[in-house]
């Protein structure tokens, strides 16, 4: 293994430390527990938006913490979710008496953690609710395994959840853009090399040259299948065929793709497979009406890509162009 | 040994030690199968513990028990620190003030904790989790105690012995829960990390009461 680290223990907390000195106009980094919090919260009146989950994923969730999108941040250890009080210092430090809204990726240690996080917060007295985003159409949704997982539209629901917080929606409106946007969301990704996590030390699996993992999740986990390296247009119609039969999206609906890179797949790739997949779903009929292109919900230095598929209505439109000003993502300021 | 505060500490203590000299074995199980983080968010946790029964001095075997509970539920994280942490609180409120445990107080701690695990992950037998090893160690640990002359160390043995083969089980399940769920069939011929770690928890307890 070879990173630029120190004591594998350390990097979650160092790298904290590096992201509040470079964007300390937006957000404050708390060490203990580990929190990002939006520098001017509570903000009085507005819904707090709030997620986490395991490090390794930058920039989810830290990166997307600012004013249009998330209130807090909660990171875990690498691949790890956050603990319940971690999430509960994070309600306690950005919820006013507008309530909070927290985003919890469909993963069973995600799922517990701030289940039981949201019960004590609610004991406290706080208005919170939460919703659990599954995305991921690799996963079969059925009693024989823990649910489809949440993955890369985890990044457009917390936009859009965060856009509608900032425009003083109230918790149910909150919440139901959110309920909505789970709803009409599918996502899947596939990786040509594994991650290595720092404390691991070694590659979370192998595959040979000539073979791909397909219908990964994020965190290193082998994927639906293992399949033959093939050319960008197969590989990229294989992935659309996953996505759009499973919805199922329609000739004429608007949609914003998402094109995001797994962490380890240069520009040049990311944007060769992004025209193939605005091409085909021309073909199909799909209008493209937004894109997001770029690696924003990563597994450390995996290669790989993952599409995902939105549908938009008016309302997501003017959602997602909201002005919003956090690390990682940035316009209309 | 007298299973009052100290002895369950030394037990835990125990425990802890053997999951330190296992991270690897638990992290490489998880690999195969999941994120690889299974021993590392243990061992954190227990070496967090550790500490915590070292600052505090718990007067009951409860208490001691809630200490772990509230370390590891606020210290691990991932699907493990809850159902572990939730294992140990069940376990800890089952036994209420006493100041020393007997076998049958043992078993219905044990039953606690499996209650717990069951209500918090949804898991049953042969779902390819900790339930596969905590289960089968419940029910031995129960028919342990009715023996003639049965001591704590006799149901725990019987407990870590069936947790055993109960995580030797999981190699040929397909798991249904937990990340693992994920592969399906191709999970098949890898132990579960979390019946594995059950497993060895309970071994420890039991070599601690001999």
């Amino acid at each position: 293994m070879k990173k630029i680290i120190n004591d594998p223990a350390d990097v979650v907390v160092e790298s904290l430390r590096g992201l509040a000195a470079a964007h300390s106009g937006i957000l404050r980094v708390v060490e203990d527990p580990a929190l990002v919090v939006r520098s001017d919260a509570p903000v009085d009146g507005k819904v707090a938006v709030i997620s986490g989950g395991g490090s390794g994923h930058e920039p989810l969730h830290g990166g997307f913490v600012g004013p249009g999108m998330l209130d807090a941040a909660v990171p875990g250890a690498v691949f790890t979710s956050p603990t319940p009080d971690a999430v509960q210092a994070a309600v306690e430090a950005t919820t006013s008496s507008a309530g909070a809204l927290l985003i919890v990726k469909n993963y069973t240690g995600d799922v517990l953690n701030f289940e039981t996080a949201a019960e004590l917060a609610a004991a406290e007295g706080a208005e919170v609710r939460s919703v659990v985003i599954d995305d991921d159409v690799a996963v079969a949704d059925s009693t024989f395994t823990a649910g489809r997982r949440g993955v890369g539209g985890t990044v457009l629901l917390e936009k859009i959840a965060g856009a509608a917080a900032e425009r003083r929606y109230s918790l149910d409106d909150v919440e139901a853009v959110a309920r909505r946007v789970i709803g009409q969301v599918r996502s899947i990704g596939v990786a040509l090399t594994p991650p290595t996590v720092p404390h691991a030390g070694e590659p979370s699996f192998t595959l040979a040259d000539n073979e791909i993992e397909f219908g990964i999740g994020i965190h290193g986990e082998p994927g639906r299948e293992r399949i033959p390296a093939e050319p960008a247009d197969q590989l990229v119609a294989r992935m659309l065929a996953a996505i759009t039969e499973d919805l199922p999206f329609e000739r004429g609906d608007r949609v914003l793709l998402f094109t995001n890179s797994m962490g380890g797949t240069p520009q040049v790739e990311l944007y060769l497979a992004h025209g193939i997949a605005e091409r085909l779903l021309a073909e199909q009929g799909i209008t493209v009406e937004r894109r997001l292109v770029g690696p924003y919900i990563t597994s450390l230095e995996m290669q790989g890509i993952s599409l995902t598929l939105l549908k938009l209505d008016d309302e997501l439109v003017e959602l997602w162009d909201s002005w919003v000003n956090t690390a990682a993502l940035r316009w209309g300021v | 040994m007298a299973c009052d505060a100290n002895g369950t500490g030394r037990a835990i203590r125990a425990a802890a030690g053997v999951v330190a000299e296992h991270r690897t074995e638990l992290i490489d199980l998880d690999r195969a199968i999941g994120d690889a983080d299974h021993g590392e968010n243990l061992n954190r946790g227990f070496t967090a513990v550790v500490s915590a029964l070292d600052s505090a001095t718990p007067e009951t075997p409860a208490a001691v028990l809630k200490t772990v509970a509230t370390t590891l539920i606020s210290k691990v994280g991932g699907a493990a620190g809850p159902l572990y942490g939730t294992a140990f609180l069940r376990a800890s409120t089952s036994l209420g003030t006493q100041s020393a445990l007997d076998p049958e107080a043992v078993v219905t701690a044990l039953r606690a904790g499996l209650d717990g695990v069951k209500a918090r992950g949804k898991a049953e037998v042969g779902d390819a989790t900790m339930i596969d090893a905590l289960a089968p160690a419940v029910e031995a640990a129960e028919a342990a105690a009715k023996q003639e002359g049965a001591d704590i160390a006799a149901v725990l043995t019987a407990a870590a012995d069936a947790a055993d083969r109960g995580y030797e089980s999981t190699v040929d399940l397909v798991p249904r829960k937990g990340r693992a769920s994920y592969l399906g069939e191709r999970a098949v011929g890898h132990a579960d990390p979390g019946a594995r770690s059950t497993a060895l928890l309970l071994r420890a307890f039991a070599e601690a009461a001999r």
